[in-house]
């Protein structure tokens, strides 16, 4: 489903490069931790994944396609098949629940049929039905990130990336964000999930991908966070 | 769905950047509204050119006793001179149509002319005036060609074109022109700047609906249309009060105080200022679609 093949990536306005090197085999299916410090490289192989990026050296393919021959006007039809989770939820403010899922599919051309019968499916799903009319400064911090859970899964994406989605809530509540994606992954869905949380690590005990200054130290079946932590 | 949401994405953007569309819709209309002028001065120019080149015409006064040219030597024309360029005006290819008239035609002519100043008319007598062939040509532009020929003719005491007389008149249309066309040049320059930088400035308050539009796999065709017509339309609605003012100058200036005033010349009419509205229309969309669409390829890159 996802395959680095030594892919480095270097930004001009720094010496050392943000990935260097890097060999990671995602398959279908998989939910993979990706481990590692501030500036380990964590966000750049996220964002190598959506093209937001492009490696400066080394192949990258998500969902069968090798993204260096990906023409620029399919870059958008790759994002449909990926969703994506961040720390601060990326919420539009003046939008309802129901409207900010719903504008993931409008900007996409769905009808407006579909979007009322897969909005509140969803919004079930991530165990918000009931608050679809309520503005998201109404909403708790974990609520929030149900949210845009909701929203990246709405479409039903082959891959989930979620960009340390339990940095801004307290671990009760990340816990409850951690057994939606871990049954969204149930549902075949691939997770990659870049995260400093220890306990959900541990306690989750999947795959772990640990970056260190752009290379990857540790690639463990069934890991924990880090070995003396 | 679509269309609608595109039409809501328009309305918010133009309601955020109110001041900005503002200035956009003033500067494309006093633009637009000065190139408006400029092609109006070019139709007039042409109008007039029409109106007067129809009636210029060449006239060789021919020697009479009172001629103080050194070329008649205060002779006479005699009948073979006469004759003598009568059937060389024929023959040459410029010339469309040859009329003589008489010393009696003329002093008719300048009865008529001056009817209301009887002392005037009472002190000219028909010998005073000149002998005159009066020439059109087939094109008014080749006036020298015909001038050098007869001027030192035997019996000609002096060419007249009418045309010269015009010129300067045609000359300050023409300034006039060059300077509404230098002004629109750059004040286009002023309203491409405005509407990049509103685009800008818009693309800016938006960059969390576009970026979550970008994550989520809209196509930048979606992301990028509301801020194209958002241009167009500020540029529209431009174009739009250019076409109002350019169809008010010309009412109060021409149809007003000109028509009335100005007996020696035709104007541009209605029909001529109609005509230039689709072209200030287009021009208002092409002009505000382009700034738009090249500023969004800087700023709103997928």
């Amino acid at each position: 489903m996802i395959r680095l093949e030594n892919v480095s990536k270097s930004y001009p306005t720094s010496t050392r490069p943000a990935l260097d090197g890097v060999d990671v085999d995602i398959e279908k299916g998989e939910f993979v931790f990706l481990v590692g410090s501030s500036g380990s490289g964590k966000s750049t192989f996220l964002r190598l994944l959506l093209k937001e990026e492009v490696p400066s050296a080394g192949r990258v393919h998500v969902a069968g396609k090798d993204l260096a021959r990906l023409s620029h006007w399919k870059v958008p039809a790759l994002r449909r098949s990926i969703g994506c989770v961040f720390q601060d939820f990326r919420l539009l403010p003046n939008k309802t629940v129901h409207q900010n899922v719903a504008f993931a599919l409008e900007v996409i051309g769905k009808s407006h049929a579909t979007i009322n019968k897969v909005v509140p499916e969803v919004l079930d799903l991530v165990g918000l039905d009931g608050k679809a009319q309520r503005m998201p400064d109404e909403l708790s911090g974990g609520e929030q990130q149900r949210v845009a859970v909701a929203r990246a899964f709405v479409n039903r994406p082959m891959i989930l990336i979620a960009d340390e989605p339990t940095g801004n809530l307290d671990p009760n509540t990340s816990v409850g964000i951690m057994k939606l994606l871990d049954r969204i992954n149930r549902t075949g869905t691939t997770v990659v999930m870049a995260t400093h949380d220890a306990a959900i690590v541990d306690s989750m005990r999947r795959r772990v991908v640990e970056l260190s200054e752009g290379k990857v130290i540790r690639d463990q079946i069934r890991g924990v966070y880090g070995y003396g932590a | 769905m679509r269309a609608n949401f595109i039409v809501s994405e328009i309305g918010i953007g133009l309601r955020r950047n109110l001041t900005m569309t503002i200035a956009v819709v003033v500067t494309v209309m006093i633009t637009l509204a000065l190139a408006g002028t400029g092609l109006l001065v070019h139709k007039q120019v042409n109008v007039m050119k029409g109106y007067w080149y129809d009636k210029v015409e060449v006239t060789i006064y021919l020697c009479g006793i009172n001629s103080s040219s050194t070329n008649c030597a205060g002779k006479d024309v005699t009948q073979e001179q006469r004759d003598q360029l009568n059937s060389d005006l024929h023959t040459t290819p410029q010339v469309a149509t040859v009329f003589y008239e008489s010393k009696q035609d003329a002093y008719k002519r300048f009865k008529e002319q001056f009817k209301d100043s009887p002392d005037l008319v009472n002190n000219v007598t028909p010998d005073a005036l000149p002998e005159s062939y009066r020439v059109k040509l087939k094109n008014p532009e080749q006036f020298q060609v015909v001038a050098s020929a007869f001027q030192d003719r035997p019996g000609v005491d002096s060419v007249q074109d009418l045309k010269k007389l015009l010129d300067p008149v045609f000359k300050v249309l023409g300034v006039f022109q060059s300077i509404a066309w230098f002004v629109a040049g750059f004040m286009l320059l002023a309203a491409v700047i405005l509407i990049s930088n509103t685009i800008r400035v818009a693309a800016f308050s938006r960059r969390r609906e576009t970026g979550i539009m970008r994550l989520v796999g809209a196509s930048n065709l979606y992301i990028q249309t509301p801020f194209l017509l958002e241009g167009a339309l500020a540029g529209l609605i431009g174009a739009a009060g250019a076409c109002g003012l350019v169809a008010l100058g010309y009412y109060y200036f021409i149809e007003q105080r000109l028509r009335p005033l100005v007996k020696f010349t035709n104007f541009i009419s209605w029909s001529d200022v109609l005509s230039t509205i689709p072209l200030i229309l287009l021009a208002g969309i092409v002009m505000s679609s382009l700034a738009s669409f090249f500023t969004l390829r800087r700023h709103l890159r997928v």
